[in-house]
């Protein structure tokens, strides 16, 4: 069943990403743009946990981890930037 | 692979990439920046949660010991949502971002 | 300067450490204890105070109605979208606020974010006012008050030990 489920799956989450990109590109502000890239990032991760189960590889984890923290981090860093221009208070 | 496993592994990834799509749908269609920030804070963390929650159930299975650090990435998923979602409002009301015409009260600044 | 200063950090710090490895093996617990046991005491002066919980067994309740209400926001949102986003009422409500710890506040905040139908927009610089998103709202009032009475009250209720 899951050789059928998996590129469902990845179907609606490349979908998902489309309408991201889609936002990215149409703004219409920069705060727009900072939530789709964050939406963006995070089905990205989903992407990439979805391909480990499909190799069944183990060596995925790492990759979606440090794609969370970093995205986490840099989101913040622009919103920061975004209210002050500056991002260190 | 036991049926059943198999079973609970499909669910939970299709729960997962359809609330996954549901909240990049949202950002899409809706109005203005303050209700596009509902969808993916809220479906979109779910979705990514459920899909990683199977995964660890897989893998659970397939290396015949309990994998559990999947676990991580939805509990910090979980905690950088709001937060992430609270500072790009702010920085959203600073900017004096567009409102829809029937939004009732008014944002600070 | 104490030995342990953060106990509770310390076997938090182990426990992720070994989630992180995936392992339980001993090798990895003795190095897991250590840096729970030197990370509190490097970072011990940023870290933020959180107040002691008095009643766990009502915090296991609270947090079961929290995933709850996660699940729930989500089919609430789900609905929003999938229907006519011109039908949308969207609405700012403030909310006067009686907690002053910082950490019950933070943890507030970000439970009206993951709850349904708000998020939360800003706090005042006093800490005494949050402001809100309502997505779909016909009583903007309404919204504050459920957010006071069902998480504002038990968190209180949880983190106070004086009354008890």
């Amino acid at each position: 069943m899951l050789e059928y489920v998996v590129p469902l799956c990845m179907t609606l989450l490349g979908t998902a990403m489309l309408l991201n990109t889609l936002r990215l590109l149409k703004g219409p502000d920069m705060p727009d743009r900072v939530l789709a890239l964050d939406t963006l990032y995070i089905n990205g991760l989903a992407m990439i946990v979805l391909f480990g189960i499909w190799l069944a590889s183990d060596l995925f984890f790492e990759a979606a981890l440090l794609i969370a923290v970093m995205g986490f981090v840099s989101t913040v860093a622009v919103s920061k930037h975004l209210l002050h221009g500056d991002i260190i208070d | 692979m036991p049926f059943w496993i198999e079973l609970i592994v499909s669910l939970l990834l299709i729960l997962g990439s359809v609330f996954a799509l549901i909240g990049a749908l949202g950002l899409y269609r809706l109005p203005d920046f303050f209700t596009r920030l509902h969808g993916p804070t809220k479906a979109t963390t779910l979705g990514v949660g459920s899909i990683v929650i199977a995964s660890m159930v897989f893998f659970s299975w397939r290396n015949g010991t309990p994998s559990l650090h999947e676990l991580l990435i939805t509990i910090f998923l979980f905690f950088t949502a709001p937060v992430s979602a609270h500072m790009m409002a702010k920085a959203a009301m600073q900017q004096k971002l567009p409102l829809n015409d029937k939004t009732q009260g008014k944002p600070w600044e | 300067m104490k030995i342990l200063p953060h106990p509770l950090l310390t076997i938090f710090l182990t426990l992720l450490w070994l989630l992180l490895n995936n392992t339980v093996a001993f090798g990895q617990l003795l190095l897991g204890l250590f840096l729970g046991w030197v990370i509190p005491l490097l970072a011990g002066r940023f870290l933020l105070k959180v107040p002691p919980v008095c009643k766990p067994f009502k915090l296991c309740l609270f947090l079961l109605l929290i995933l709850y209400d996660i699940v729930v926001a989500n089919l609430h949102v789900a609905r929003l979208v999938l229907g006519s986003p011109r039908k949308l009422r969207p609405a700012f409500v403030e909310v006067p606020m009686d907690i002053e710890d910082e950490f019950i506040l933070t943890i507030l905040t970000s439970i009206a974010s993951l709850t349904p139908g708000t998020v939360s927009a800003g706090l005042s610089t006093d800490h005494r006012t949050l402001l809100l998103h309502v997505l779909d709202t016909d009583k903007p009032q309404d919204v504050a008050e459920e957010l006071k009475t069902r998480y504002e009250a038990p968190l209180l209720e949880i983190f106070r030990c004086s009354s008890t």
